[in-house]
């Protein structure tokens, strides 16, 4: 009993922390429409500053103006990216930004490492806090009940804030129509810096307050990163009541999962989000969402298949890379094999994301069941290996078809949301059912057959898998389906007005995609000669989304492009620097801001523009777009300042 | 014999508040009834039980003597029904063209194919439909990039992808300009008249339902209190007072709704 009771009180304590954080996450989101993936890493960042900061200032009055000032300098940062980055990039479709703050995570990882070294640093005790208190016969630390009493302090601030001032009034009507807002005079550039800054200084104070608590590290982002989209997600996005309760739910699930739930702890988390998401699809405390704008799909210019022209360059280009075992290393050759599986990984999420509309964060899940699918096809069945490879899509589609019937009952962040909680399970259970899946030592000793084991010829194995699969995921693209799964991305409404039963389609491309990255998976198995429950981790996801924006989210070819340039390019920088994270988020957050619609957009912007030049100039066109931005910018764009309004029509064309 | 359209006691609350309630009428093949009331009047909730978005709290609609409860709008669509929306809902990222294929393989059952080139199909058929409509020379545009009155005549086209019996237009000439709207209705009216599709629509413009309706109808609060041809409906005291007597909308050449003035619908209302 008394076990419990220090357990419950810990939960509590934890809850603070993570509650700044998310509270900070959900009302960023709330106004500004950005999943911000740096909140993780300004959480750090509050840590470490805070270190720094109670080094010198020393004392009760030091150590908590250390805290408070460690907050306000990264909130200042926060401005700063705000400015100078996401203000660039507002009208850029939605997940667009996520690839930025996912760049400026990186940065900040390499960052910190050189700032302050590779070491975890253990802070100062809060003076006056040091002690613990005597409750039911057992030593709480003071600490804890001061953030278990901070807790709702801040919940109480926070309702003040939004509720009794007349900022807080407007961040909340931007809220809920942003258009509005600006429409009625306000100067929505500095609200939307106020309430990121707001927001990072939350995230920056939950990392100050962890330090007399625990060690300061560098993986401390991507963990409360994770933790804080559940929290929002379970609580609802932009109810920070929400946010409270479900900080409270989810540090204790955390708490006592390890005590009552041993062998499933690491997965409670992602069950009990699941189950919120599925019964109550908006959070414990979430309306329902007004109509997302449309994020995908927007696109001026319609798709068309490869014409002659095109299929005989993808044919030489198809033939040049299969010539590559006759010059290149087999070191660059097992690195080719690995690009080519990741294009497939990355077409494979595109056919979800961009055909589809539904941007899964878990998509590595189902790469991750093809690697053990076909380990166990190696092992359990004792397949020869292509048939083994056949082994992964086969159990891919299998957990594909399980969660997509749940997750296509959402959409948007919810949806991105539901996967990722999905994919987490399948991890855990990859981590923890160490009977069959060998947890954390994985599975060993894949060998590919005699006439792949030389890196050439898996090579052109790899290959021979990748480029049906490719064409057949492109065909599937113009296809009538494809024509049936765009449709209820552009319009569910205009979708099921003809006949087309949403749910269904999204679920058969779920299952679609789920199978071809398995293939991918089951190819990497071979490749890698061993699986581990990392590969299907959400760094692996993440760099899907990375490799399909990268390349142009709103283009058919984007995604090969994005992984080979995305994969070549992490692979030569960990050859070359230490750093690589720091260039390679250098890199995308460049990469962003020269190109927003991504590589493949950029060109086709470029070839636009230059067939334009060379027939004759029409005024038509211009007009079209215009009419078109005044359609999208409604109302706001009109009366927005003149600054607001060229940059509407503007993007009316170059940035739907 | 039975109608197209046979509404019977159809009601809907939303918390509490009845937005439509018993509201029975019928429509027959090639006829063309207007359904007009001031906002909030109840207008888009018939519609949208109509063709099953939005489930009724009771009452019966059947479609050729066939009961629709409980079907989802695929389902009702598959029944012949053709929709246009308020606020135009269409593929955005697909040209013109492409929009009105994908009802045209839908209404083929083709969609669910893994294969063949779907802007290739149906084209011929697509463009007849757009050319019907007038969009001929926009099916190469993207839908997005569509001028708003461009957008209602592709939602037609749309529309008439199915060969519908029974065509629901809400509000299909808004945003128009006058001509436009008086074009496009007299389109739908060759249409329906020619193919005999049973056409519901409802309109804020009265030029539009007085030069088009053969029937209208009158809701107000969720109530149908009027209905008749138009001629007879626009002499209703009670309409009057209720929809045109605000002054809302009428035209010069409808005078003989002078007797509303807005005095006497003041006193009509206080009564």
């Amino acid at each position: 009993m008394q076990l419990v009771f220090v357990q419950f009180m810990t939960g509590l304590a934890s809850a603070a922390s993570l509650f700044l954080v998310a509270s900070g996450l959900s009302i960023i989101f709330g106004v500004t429409r950005i999943v911000n993936f740096a909140h993780g890493a300004f959480y750090m960042l509050g840590a470490y500053v805070a270190y720094t900061l109670t080094e010198r200032l020393t004392g009760v009055f030091g150590f908590w103006f250390a805290l408070l000032a460690a907050a306000a300098f990264v909130a200042l940062l926060g401005c700063l990216l705000e400015m100078v980055l996401l203000r660039r990039i507002y009208h850029a479709p939605e997940l667009f930004q996520l690839l930025a703050t996912f760049g400026v995570t990186l940065m900040v990882e390499d960052l910190v490492l050189i700032i302050w070294g590779p070491e975890d640093l253990v802070g100062p005790r809060a003076p006056g806090l040091a002690g613990a208190v005597v409750m039911f016969g057992k030593r709480i630390p003071s600490y804890d009940l001061f953030l278990i009493v901070l807790g709702p302090l801040v919940l109480a601030g926070l309702w003040v804030l939004f509720h009794r001032t007349r900022w807080g009034v407007l961040v909340r009507a931007a809220t809920l129509d942003r258009g509005m807002v600006a429409a009625l005079g306000i100067n929505q550039k500095w609200l939307f810096t106020g309430v990121f800054a707001l927001g990072v200084f939350l995230a920056a104070l939950g990392g100050a307050l962890q330090i007399p608590r625990d060690a300061v590290n560098h993986a401390m982002d991507l963990r409360i990163i994770v933790e804080a989209f559940v929290v929002v997600v379970i609580g609802g996005l932009g109810s920070t009541t929400g946010a409270f309760v479900a900080a409270i739910i989810v540090s204790e699930l955390n708490a006592f999962g390890i005590l009552v739930f041993p062998k499933i702890s690491l997965v409670l988390v992602f069950v009990v989000m699941a189950i919120v998401l599925v019964v109550r699809p908006w959070g414990l405390f979430g309306k329902m969402p007004p109509p997302a704008q449309a994020a995908i799909g927007t696109t001026v210019r319609p798709w068309r298949p490869l014409n002659r022209t095109e299929l005989i360059i993808a044919g030489i280009v198809v033939a040049f890379v299969a010539l590559q075992p006759l010059w290149l290393s087999d070191y660059a050759l097992t690195v080719g094999s690995e690009i080519l599986i990741f294009t497939l990984f990355a077409a494979s999420l595109h056919l979800l994301m961009t055909v589809g509309g539904l941007a899964s964060f878990g998509h590595a899940a189902y790469f991750g069941l093809g690697c053990y699918g076909a380990a166990f096809g190696v092992h359990a069945a004792g397949l020869p290996m292509v048939l083994a490879i056949f082994a992964g899509p086969v159990l891919a589609a299998f957990g594909a078809a399980i969660v997509g019937w749940f997750a296509v009952s959402l959409s948007g962040v919810y949806f991105a949301m539901l996967t990722l909680a999905f994919s987490q399970i399948v991890w855990s259970i990859a981590f923890q059912w160490v009977s069959v899946t060998g947890g954390d030592n994985g599975i060993l000793g894949i060998w590919p057959a005699p006439f792949a084991s030389h890196p050439s010829g898996f090579f052109w194995l790899t290959l021979a898998f990748v480029v049906p699969a490719l064409a057949f995921l492109h065909m599937v693209i113009f296809s009538p389906f494809g024509y049936a799964l765009r449709a209820t991305r552009d319009s569910e409404l205009r979708a099921e007005a003809i006949g087309i039963d949403r749910k269904r389609v999204q679920w058969i491309a779920f299952v679609v995609a789920g199978a071809a990255a398995g293939l991918g998976g089951g190819l990497f198995a071979f490749l890698k000669g061993s699986v581990f429950p990392d590969v299907m981790g959400i760094p692996t996801s993440v760099d899907g989304l990375v490799m399909v924006l990268l390349g142009g989210i709103e283009t058919v070819l984007g995604p090969i492009a994005g992984a080979v340039v995305f994969k070549a390019l992490s692979i030569w920088l960990i050859s070359q620097t230490d750093y690589s994270k720091l260039i390679l988020g250098a890199a995308i957050v460049v990469i962003v801001l020269a190109f927003p619609k991504g590589i493949v957009g950029a060109l086709s912007d470029w070839r636009a523009r230059f067939a334009e030049w060379r027939s004759d100039p029409r005024p038509s066109p211009g007009a079209a777009a215009m009419m078109a931005a005044a359609g999208a910018g409604g109302i706001s764009g009109r009366f927005a300042d003149p600054d607001d309004v060229a940059k509407k029509s503007v993007s009316g064309r170059a940035k739907p | 014999m039975t109608h197209l359209l046979e509404v019977e006691s159809l009601a809907k609350s939303y918390a509490g508040v009845q937005a439509v309630r018993d509201v029975s009428f019928a429509l027959d093949r090639g006829e063309i009834l207007a359904l007009i009331g001031p906002n909030g009047a109840g207008k888009s909730t018939c519609f949208n039980m109509l063709n099953g978005q939005i489930k009724p709290d009771a009452g019966e609609i059947r479609i050729d003597g066939v009961s629709t409860r409980g079907l989802p709008p695929r389902a009702v669509w598959r029944m012949g029904v053709g929709r246009t929306f308020q606020i135009t809902a269409t593929f955005g990222s697909m040209t013109v063209r492409e929009n009105v294929q994908v009802a045209l393989l839908s209404h083929a059952r083709s969609l669910a194919r893994w294969w063949g080139h779907g802007g290739a199909a149906q084209a011929a058929e697509a463009d007849r439909l757009l050319d019907l409509v007038g969009m001929g020379s926009y099916a190469e545009r993207a839908a997005a990039e569509l001028a708003y009155g461009d957008l209602k005549r592709l939602e037609l086209a749309i529309a008439l992808a199915n060969t519908p019996k029974l065509l629901l237009m809400d509000e299909p000439t808004a945003g128009m300009a006058p001509k436009e709207r008086i074009g496009l209705m007299r389109l739908t009216a060759e249409i329906a008249r020619r193919e005999g599709i049973g056409v519901l629509f409802t309109e804020h413009d009265m030029d539009v339902v007085f030069e088009h309706a053969d029937r209208m109808m009158v809701l107000s609060r969720g109530m149908l209190i009027a209905e008749g041809p138009p001629a007879e409906v626009r002499r209703d005291p009670e309409v009057q007072a209720i929809y045109l007597g605000e002054g809302l909308v009428y035209d010069a050449r409808h005078q003989d709704l002078g007797a509303a003035t807005p005095g006497a619908a003041a006193e009509e209302a206080h009564r």
